[in-house]
């Protein structure tokens, strides 16, 4: 059985990922930097399903601030709240997709992942890191189930200044008929999967065919650029928001400083992993004076291009087909490559990422769609689900 | 060869909101305690997010106004990073990229000062040094109080033209409410090079940092141009742009410490909080809500039967004629109310040391009430005054408590008459014998025995009756 960090409540129906606060119940986001932190308040999502009447089960680790699946200074327990939804000991979970991990778990364990469009969902109370993407989604046994759970969290939060207002207007149980829907597949994104992942997407693309959708083989341009882009952005603001954790007011404190500054180095130096400090340093980079216009401003101007080229794809299609990860297994690999790594498999989940666009995992396969139509993927992941059982 | 001075001046002045930038807590004004005013969002804890206050973007609008400026319809808060502990987030929300204001310009004596633009930015916390223990505190109370840097264009050329601009902005801003500008919450930031006279390159920069009073504004001026103009002709150092601090008690600038590198605040745009856009309407609501300038109040007071001299004291400074309003409306005699706050009320602060007008309007209002009624003396009066600037006490009460009542009777001042005459006989001996100045000391001795009561004029005729006898 998957483990929680912290247990909350043996009966509990819903999972937390440990990026997300719980009022009074540690919060590490899988970092020894915050290993003793214990937060006064909760997520508006978790404040919400307490108010449906959902109990907490407890807290599911994560890599080192959900950079990615796994990180070498939290518990090396990648997909626990997949696992847990997998085994059925949990109804949902809730998790923060950052960079893609749990659309990746998702994929792994077989399970249903739901990223819902960017505003939809509060972001208060999640241990920031990329606030311009990050996003706070459900893992479910199916999308029904996701859906449910996804339609209590959602709604405008005024404690969210990016909360969008027509959050309150989305129909997440949409039972939107697969028949006469175009569903474009990536051709790059297929063609960069191995072997039993490219059987899922022909699975799905012959169940949507034999449903009387429409599957057109497309090219997406610049993926690479896309990807490089919402690195640069990701980075940049993961290391302006990991910069509060400097030992000064809570989390971890080296006990080897004689000022203030080797209290700044030695505390984050103790206290990271390889991974983050790769992103922190990248991040620092793109910032810097001399960089930004060639770097974070140009990965700004990307964005905007990205968020053009796909809106005019879903002009013409209903949704996206893609792998939400190169393999269908995980493999561990040297924490010196994290960061290539996570920058490779970040491919497949940047074009939701960077755009804020809503993106369902289910049935090994990833659906990308236009803002406010999560609906519609999740009733295209529900004709997934109906031909696997 | 003659030197021009080459000023130009960030302004660094707090807004009177109700609460801080990005969330709920009160400011600092509220704190009694260190970290008395904090919440999980100014502290800096993971979780919160950041919440614009729209009150101070109206006060930095309305300051954009009152200076001239273009306002900027769509302005953004970027993030400004520096590590510092008494600055919790570690980043600073600021207006980097499009500030709220630009483009404006002030009118000093003759020259028009241009403002190159006014952007809001949180302030950052304050550290306190603990010597007995060896350690840093931090007090948060500060952090996340919003401010408006007001950044002028290097325009000003004496030392004279930047305090008369200072001592405008300081009025300008108490007046439209947008900041109290009390002790310290202006501050100023000193950019000053010199050039030969009648040449146009900038000389090489120094900046003097985080100041507040004018005097010492003015003193760091002078000094740095004699600093300038001596590395200039006699080489007595070699000028570099660097930041510096003014000493107080050396009297002179120092160089602050300089890292290693120069600081990097890989400044960029705050994913979390949304552009805002100061659309027509808006903006016209904030047109609206602005106040009469000091001159317009000046004008008015002058038709109110003020003497323009002090009108125009009672104008230039907001709680003067905050005070006067009050004490106007509440039905006394403005010729009045102007001589008591003019007169006795500064006497009071500087008596006392203090820049605050110390008093209930309320209670200056009974005080010339009484007095203008003749019920008790204006000498009574001041003591009355006195009682309330010190101890705040009721004014009926400590009349009573003292005996204060000019309305006293012949009978009762003639008996304080002839007791001071029998005290005195050496006064009266000189008086007698010619020195009309000795009645100056039976006078006084007689106004003690009627404890400050009683009409003087009266008490000043039966006097000089009873001593003619």
């Amino acid at each position: 059985m998957a483990k929680y960090i912290t247990e909350i409540n043996k009966n509990g129906n819903i999972a937390v990922d440990d990026t997300i606060l719980v009022k009074d119940i540690p919060a590490t986001a899988g970092s020894k930097m915050l290993e003793n932190f214990v937060p006064l308040f909760s997520a508006e999502a978790v404040e919400r399903v307490l108010a449906a009447g959902y109990t907490l089960s407890g807290k599911t680790a994560v890599g080192e601030f959900g950079l990615d699946l796994y990180g070498e200074t939290g518990i090396n327990d990648i997909c626990a709240a997949a696992s847990l939804v997998k085994e059925g000991s949990v109804k949902a979970a809730l998790n923060v997709d950052l960079n893609g991990a749990p659309r990746r778990a998702a994929a792994l364990e077989g399970v249903t992942f739901v990223k819902p469009t960017y505003g939809t969902v509060s972001r208060y109370g999640i241990i920031a890191a990329a606030c311009s993407g990050e996003q706070i989604g459900v893992t479910a046994k199916n999308a029904a189930t996701a859906a449910e759970v996804l339609a209590v969290i959602a709604g405008y939060d005024e404690k969210d200044g990016t909360s969008l207002k027509d959050a309150n207007n989305i129909d997440y149980n949409s039972e939107a008929p697969a028949k006469g829907m175009k569903i474009a597949l990536v051709r790059e994104l297929y063609a960069a999967a191995d072997a039993a992942v490219k059987a899922k997407i022909d699975a799905a693309a012959a169940t949507y065919k034999a449903a009387g959708a429409e599957i057109e083989e497309i090219s997406l341009q610049n993926l690479a650029e896309i990807n490089t882009a919402w690195t640069i952005l990701m980075s940049a603001e993961t290391t302006n928001n990991l910069s509060r954790f400097d030992g000064v007011k809570y989390g971890y404190r080296t006990e080897k400083y004689k000022n203030i500054d080797e209290l700044y180095v030695g505390s984050r130096t103790e206290a990271f992993g390889f991974l983050t400090k790769a992103t922190i340093i990248y991040g620092s980079d793109v910032l810097s004076k001399g960089r930004y216009e060639d770097c974070y401003d140009k990965a700004l101007r990307i964005r905007r291009k990205a968020v053009e080229a796909l809106t005019e794809l879903f002009a013409k299609y209903d949704a996206l087909l893609m792998p939400a990860f190169s393999k269908a297994e995980y493999e561990f690999y040297p924490v010196e490559n994290a960061f290539s790594k996570v920058y490779e498999e970040s491919i497949f989940t940047a074009p939701a990422s960077i755009t804020g666009m809503p993106a369902v995992v289910s049935s090994g396969v990833q659906l990308v769609g236009d803002y406010f139509c999560d609906g519609k993927l999740i009733a295209l992941a529900k004709a997934l689900e109906k031909e696997e059982a | 060869m003659k030197y021009e001075l080459v000023i130009g001046l960030e302004t660094h002045v707090e807004l009177s909101t109700d609460s801080k930038l990005f969330c709920s807590c009160g400011g600092h004004a509220a704190a009694n305690e260190p970290n008395d005013c904090v919440c999980p969002a100014c502290s800096g804890m993971p979780g919160m997010l950041p919440v614009t206050n729209k009150h101070a973007i109206e006060l930095a609008v309305k300051a954009g106004l009152m200076l001239n400026c273009k306002i900027n319809q769509y302005t953004t808060f970027d993030k400004k990073s520096y590590y510092y502990p008494d600055l919790p987030a570690a980043y600073q929300i600021t207006q980097w990229f499009n500030p709220v204001c630009v483009e404006g310009t002030v009118e000093v004596g003759e020259r028009k000062i241009g403002i190159k633009q006014i952007h809001i930015e949180e302030d950052a916390g304050k550290l306190v040094h603990d010597d007995a223990t060896n350690t840093s505190l931090v007090d948060y109370n500060r952090t996340s109080v919003p401010l408006i840097e007001i950044v002028s264009k290097p325009d000003f050329r004496s030392s004279d033209e930047v305090i008369t601009y200072l001592k405008k902005l300081k009025s300008a801003l108490q007046f439209a409410g947008i900041s109290e500008c009390e002790e310290g919450a202006m501050r100023c930031d000193v950019n000053i090079s010199v050039r030969p006279e009648g040449t146009d390159k900038l000389g090489v920069r120094s900046e003097i940092k985080n100041m507040s009073s004018f005097a010492e504004i003015k003193d760091a001026i002078e000094f740095e141009k004699v600093r300038h103009v001596d590395a200039i002709e006699r080489r007595t150092e070699m000028l570099v742009q660097e930041t510096r601090r003014w000493d107080e008690v050396k009297r002179r600038t120092f160089p602050m410490r300089n890292k290693e590198t120069a600081a990097d605040y890989r400044y960029f745009p705050d994913p979390n909080l949304m552009p805002i856009i100061i659309d027509d309407e808006w903006l016209a609501e904030i047109k609206a809500s602005m106040p009469a300038t000091a001159e317009e109040k000046g004008q008015k007071y002058v038709a109110m039967g003020i003497a323009s001299k002090e009108a125009a004291v009672l104008a230039s400074d907001a709680k003067l004629c905050g005070m006067f309003d009050e004490v106007v409306a509440m039905g006394r005699e403005p010729r009045s109310v102007a001589s008591w706050i003019l007169t006795e009320c500064m006497s009071r602060m500087r008596y006392l040391g203090i820049e605050t007008l110390n008093i209930a309007p309320q209670k200056l209002s009974r005080i010339i009430e009484l007095v203008d009624a003749g019920e008790i003396t204006r000498a009574a009066g001041k003591k009355v005054l006195a009682a309330v600037f010190e101890n705040d006490v009721d004014v009926d009460k400590y009349c009573d408590e003292q005996g204060f009542n000019a309305k006293v009777d012949e009978g009762a001042v003639l008996a304080a008459v002839k007791a001071a005459i029998a005290a005195n006989p050496a006064a009266v001996a000189d008086y007698k014998g010619g020195k009309e100045k000795a009645l100056g000391a039976i006078f006084g001795a007689c106004m003690r025995e009627l404890k400050g009561n009683g009409d003087p004029a009266v008490v000043r005729e039966l006097l000089t009756k009873e001593l003619n006898k």
